[in-house]
This record gives structure tokens, sequence and C-alpha cells, in this order.
């Protein structure tokens, strides 16, 4: 068994070089099937069926008994392995299928995603990952727990973990259903299932072992489904095919264009990169800080880098899921301009920069009028077809065509819908389908993992049953891993969009609940349980009590006046109150209360150096 | 192991990482932050067919934020060997 996988850890290079091959290889065969003429609904079927086939036996021959390779692979991934895991535990559906076009509805102002989602990772190297790894913990409570003595820490620690990831992991699920509904052309109800098989064939029998090498097949399935719409649209505008270098050129013609739109009389219009026309100086950075920080402290993102064979590993291991993620996130803006570049060119055809009613294009009344979502709306109504279009604008008295501001595209819609308003072939709608796919299925299967492991690890093995055998510990931990993924699909079936809009608030709960424990464990020797309980309280019960106070209000109904707001901070940046009140009262209530043991003091120093065996020696 | 790490060595070997912990904190809320306050000026300033401004949002400051993060492993592997600290 063992030498298989050294084996296989040894052959890593050969075999995802073949992996590599073989999908571009089908990527051809779908072209070329499409040119004889398939009906595109095979292709799309194709990409999604032979992809979660892919997935579901990498999990299958992943498949593990012994628990530390469930819980931490066996500690055996190398450095850029674990940074491809990472960039695609990272994206999630959302980042795929709605960064560019957060971008292209926002302008400059969305790059405070792409900074804050990026930043964030310097915060990992140097304050956390390398000491994480020499702690040697399972899970992150169970660094709390240990660090901190006793089971109020690790609790408390389980609490945030569960609040951040579990709204989080259905937003996933419902992303998986949304893509499956869509490509498949079968009910949401029925596609979500589909997600979830696609998951739980990767988690459940093999835990993180498994979990690795499928988040790295579905990290370049996802980075080749990006970056290829991007290069075709670079090389159809430009004559280049380097999005991220030309689309400089392409900024400079959407500002001419937009000074042509202003002319005409559309003043509403902002310019795409003038900054700060959405939002003010100051929610733009305590935006990119409650992200960066919230990134530094997310308990499925921080898990990852327990995974490597060293200390060493492990902080090269940050840079390189920076540069994998970096990959996607400098392509973001570039989508996003090229494809504003597409429809802006529709609007400056003549002096009035107005878009004739007979010269509106297909795709939006395609996208348009698809049930149950708003993905087109022009001049304030779904785009249903030209008189629906026409009445909606006559009444607002665009008689002549439609202006540039009343066209607004779902920022979701962006890069699903592009190949296609670019007038690509149906190949490449399948290879970004299967990619967004994939981006919604790794980030759940990490999302889950870090739930489920807490509950099996910390709560089951950690406080109920220490005496288990690992047999049963990993009965226990799978049978958790599934009740968790059914909650969450059941959940997402009904497709709730107060749980979908609380995905914003992982950031800030984690960051505020999370990062002052976690870094002033590692950095100051001082901080004791005392501090730490009461930082996590402080800085986690404000940041929450903001969120809720400030979107619902303690009545817990949306709009009913009697929210808080403290000097107009939007709800995303919550975390500005909660994350510096946790270090400052996890650092005052430390210093009031005795020190630490001297035992606790000398583990401190030794998991400051790499030098020697990792702190917590696991039983199994 | 059972070998002991002298707690001078620990010591200044703790406060060299601290002081490039602090080197790499510094230049973090630069490229993250404070580079950004000039984005207006910045933008009347054109990189490579980019507005400077942009483009440091967009692309720039994530390019630091890739080598900073390998020069610190770099760096701090260094240190570690240079009080022997380093895994074997």
């Amino acid at each position: 068994m063992a030498t298989q996988q050294d084996a296989f850890i040894a052959n890593l290079g050969r075999i995802y070089g073949v992996y590599v091959g073989g999908f571009v290889g089908f990527v051809i065969l779908m072209a070329i099937l499409e040119y004889f003429g398939v009906p595109f609904r095979y292709i799309l079927w194709g990409y999604l069926g032979l992809t979660i086939a892919i997935y579901a036996f990498i999990g299958i021959i992943a498949r593990t008994a012994m628990v530390s390779e469930y819980y931490v692979a066996g500690r055996k991934v190398p450095a850029v392995y674990n940074g491809m895991a990472t960039g695609a535990d990272w994206m999630s559906g959302a980042s795929f299928v709605g960064m560019a076009g957060t971008l292209y509805v926002l302008g400059y102002d969305g790059l405070a995603f792409v900074l804050g989602w990026t930043g964030g990772y310097v915060l990992v190297a140097v304050l956390l990952a390398p000491f994480l790894r020499k702690f040697g913990a399972y899970t992150i409570p169970d660094f709390l727990g240990t660090r901190f003595g006793g089971n109020l820490p690790r609790l408390l620690g389980i609490i945030v973990l569960f609040a951040c990831s579990f709204t989080y992991v259905t937003a996933q699920v419902y992303a998986s259903g949304i893509i499956a509904s869509q490509f498949l052309g079968i009910d949401f109800n029925y596609a979500v299932f589909a997600g979830l098989i696609g998951i739980l064939f990767c988690s459940m029998l093999g835990g993180m072992r498994a979990v690795t090498w499928t988040q790295v097949a579905q990290y370049i399935v996802l980075i080749i489904a990006y970056l290829v719409p991007a290069i075709w649209m670079s090389y159809a505008v430009t004559g280049v095919p380097v999005p991220q270098l030309m689309y400089g050129v392409v900024l400079d013609d959407i500002t001419t264009m937009e000074q042509a739109i202003i002319a005409a009389g559309d003043t509403s219009l902002k310019p795409h990169v003038q900054p700060f026309t959405n939002y003010s100086p100051r929610d733009f950075f305590f935006l990119i800080f409650c992200l960066m920080v919230g990134t530094a402290s997310l308990p499925h993102i921080l898990m990852r880098f327990f995974t490597t064979p060293t200390v060493r590993e492990a902080r090269k291991s940050v840079g390189w899921s920076l540069f994998f993620i970096f990959l996607l996130y400098f392509t973001a803006p570039a989508y996003a301009a090229f494809a504003k570049y597409n429809v802006m060119s529709l609007f400056v055809q003549g002096e009035s920069a107005l878009l004739a009613f007979e010269a509106i294009p297909d795709w939006m009344y395609r996208w348009g009028s698809i049930e149950g979502h708003s993905l087109v709306v022009i001049c304030g109504e779904k785009a249903l077809s030209l008189e629906a279009v026409r009445a909606a604008c006559d009444a607002k008295g665009f008689a002549e065509g439609v202006p540039f501001s009343e066209l607004n595209l779902n920022k979701d819609m962006i890069v699903l819908s592009t190949p296609e308003i670019a007038g690509m072939p149906w190949f490449v709608v399948g290879l970004v389908g299967a990619g967004g796919f994939a981006a919604a299925l790794s980030t759940a299967d990490g999302l889950l993992l870090a739930i489920a492991n807490a509950l099996s690890h910390d709560i089951y093995y950690r406080m109920i049953d220490p005496m288990a055998d690992s047999k049963r510990r990993l009965f226990v931990a799978k049978v958790i891993l599934l009740v968790v993924a059914i909650c969450a699909a059941l959940l997402a079936r009904t497709k709730p969009s107060d749980i979908l809009s609380m995905v914003a608030w992982a950031f800030s709960l984690a960051g505020a609940g999370l990062f002052a424990p976690l870094v002033l464990g590692v950095w100051d020797a001082k901080a004791n349980r005392a501090g730490a309980v009461a930082g996590i309280i402080a800085g986690f019960g404000l940041t929450l009590f903001y969120l809720i106070g400030n979107v619902y209000g303690f009545d817990f109904t949306k709009g009913t006046g009697d929210e808080i707001s403290w000097w107009g901070v939007a709800s995303i940046s919550a975390g500005i109150f909660g994350i510096p009140a946790a270090f400052v009262v996890m650092f005052v209530v430390s210093r009031l209360t005795p020190e630490p043991s001297r035992e606790m003091q000398d583990m401190i120093i030794r998991l400051r150096v790499p030098r020697g065996a990792q702190i917590m020696e696991q039983t199994h | 192991m059972t070998e002991q790490i002298s707690p001078e060595a620990a010591a200044t070997h703790w406060a060299r990482t601290r002081r490039l912990m602090w080197t790499c904190l510094i230049l973090w809320a630069i490229f993250s932050f404070i580079i950004h306050f000039f984005v207006s000026a910045l933008n009347t300033v054109t990189f490579i067919g980019f507005p400077l401004g942009f483009y440091m949002a967009g692309q720039g400051s994530l390019i630091v934020f890739v080598v900073l993060i390998f020069w610190y492993a770099t760096r701090q592997n260094g240190i570690d060997e240079e009080f022997g600290l380093a895994e074997d």
C-alpha cells in the first residue's frame, strides 16, 4: 500500500501531464464532433459526463482507511500540487462565474474583490501557514483547543467555522445545480443532486486525500476553461492572444466609446476606468481589508497547508497557491473589458448612441427570457421579446432605441454567456460550463470536509469518545460528511435567497472570529485561554451583531426601518469592527489573567522553529 | 527529536523572523492600500497601454503579492538554516 502511494507521488508529473493531454484531446474531439454536426446538447452532456466521471474515478481510487490520510492526505502533497488544489479550493463557482461580471458592472471599484481575494495569501504565508503546519493539528478548532487548552476555545472555533462555511457550501451546491440544469437542460430540483453526487464521490471515500487529487484535476479544467474564451476574444479584437496584456488598449477604446455615449446625452453612465463611482474610497478600502483578513482565516483554505510534507514546503506552497489563483484573477479584468467592449460596440454605431430595437441581438432575448432569473433587463423590464422591450422603453421615453445605461446584464451571466455572445462554437460553451462546474464542486468539497472534520474530529473524537479506534472514527467522519452534504443540498434546493446572500458574510465572520486567536496563538506567547475565548466572543459577536442589525434589524425582517448602521459601513465590511476588537480584547484579557503554563510557552518556542517533530503527534 | 534548542539561538532566530514578518507586512500594506490611495494621480500615467492606477489594482499589486511570498519563503528558509533550525 505504502509503496504504491510513493510511486504515485513520484509520478505525479507524468500522471497529470497525461491528464492534461487527455483533456485537451477531449476538447479537440468535441470540436471535431461539432464540425461533423453532432447536436450541441450532446456536446454539453459530454463535457459534464466526462468530468464527473474523472472526479469520481479519482475519488474512488484515492479512498482510504487511514485516519491521517483521511484528514491531511498523509502530509505528502508537494508544494506545487497543493498550490493547484488550494486554487481550486479557493475559487468558488461564484468567482468563476461572477468575478468578471462584477468587474463588468462595477469597473475599477470591482477590483476591490481582485485585490482582497489575493492579498490575503501574504498574511497566510507570513503569519500562519508554516506554524500551523508545524503544529500538526487536523483541523483549525483542533489547533485552538490544543494551543489554548480546554474544550471551550475548540467549541467556539467550531461555531465560527460552521457560521462561515455552511452558507458557503450551500451556495456551491446551488451553483453546481444551476450550471448542471442550464447545461444539461434538466430541472433544477434534480440537477442539485447531480452536483451532490459529484461532490460526495470525491470527498466521502477518501477524505482529504481524494479531495486533494480531485481538486488538482478540477483546477486544470477550470483554468483552461477560463483562459480559452479570454484568449479567443483577445485574438478576435486585437489580433494578439494575450488578453492580460492587450486589454489596456481595449480599456482605451471603452473610454472613447463611453465619451461618445455621454456626449449623446446618456449622462448616467459610470466610466469603467474611473475609480470610486460605485463605492466611496472608504468602502473600497474597508472591503479590501475584510476580504484579505477573511481569506487568511477561512478554515477550508488554512487546512490545505496541513497537507504538505514540511514547513518549508508549506511556505512555498502558499506562493504556488497564489500564483495559480493569480492566473484566473488577473484574467478576470481582461475578460470583463473584452465583454464590455463587445456589448458597447453595439451602441456606438450612430450619432444617437442608441441601440435600435430591430438591432437588438438574439442572445439578449435568449438569456433574458430564462425563467426564474432576470439576467437581461432592458429599460427596467426583463428582455422577453422585441415588443416587450419596445413597450418598456417607450414607457420610459426612449422611442428611438435603447440607451447603454438602460441595458442591465446580471453579473452571473457574463462569463457563461460570453462565448455565445462572441460567436464562439459550442465546444467552447461546453468547456466553460465544465469549468464553472469544476469550480463549484472543488470549493464545495473543501468546505464540506472542513465542516464534517470539525464535527467528527473535534466534537466526536476529542469531546465525546476519545477512546474510539480509527475504524470507528472514519466511519463517523464519513456519516457526518454525508449528513452535512445532504442538508446543504436540501437547503440549496429551496433556492434560499437569504442564505445565498449571506455568503458575503463569511469573510467578515471568519476574519473576526478566527484571525486574532490564530495569529496571537503563534505570535504572542502570553496569549492564554481566557484571552482567546474573550477575543473570539467579542470579535465574532460584534460582527454578527452588526451583520444582523444592518441587514435585518432585530425584528429579523428586512426593510422595516429598525436596521442599524454605524457610520454607514456596508454589511460586507462588518469585519472592520470585529477584527480589531478581537485583537484588543484578546490581548488585554490575556495580560490581565495568569499567563500560560511553562510547558505551553516552551511548546510555542518549538512551534516557531521548523526543526524537530511536529507539536501534536496524532495517535494513529 | 531529543536535542535541545539553545534559548539564545531560538531568541535571535525569532527576532530575525519577526523583523522579516514586519518587512513583509509593510510591503503588503503598501501594495494593498497605500498605492491605491493615489489611483487618480497614477491614472494620468500610461503603462504598457494601461492607466497605471487601474493596472496596479488589476495586475501590478497581484504580481507583487506572488513575488513577495516566494521571496519571503526563501528569506525565512535562509534564516532557519543560518541558525541550524531548518528541517533535516
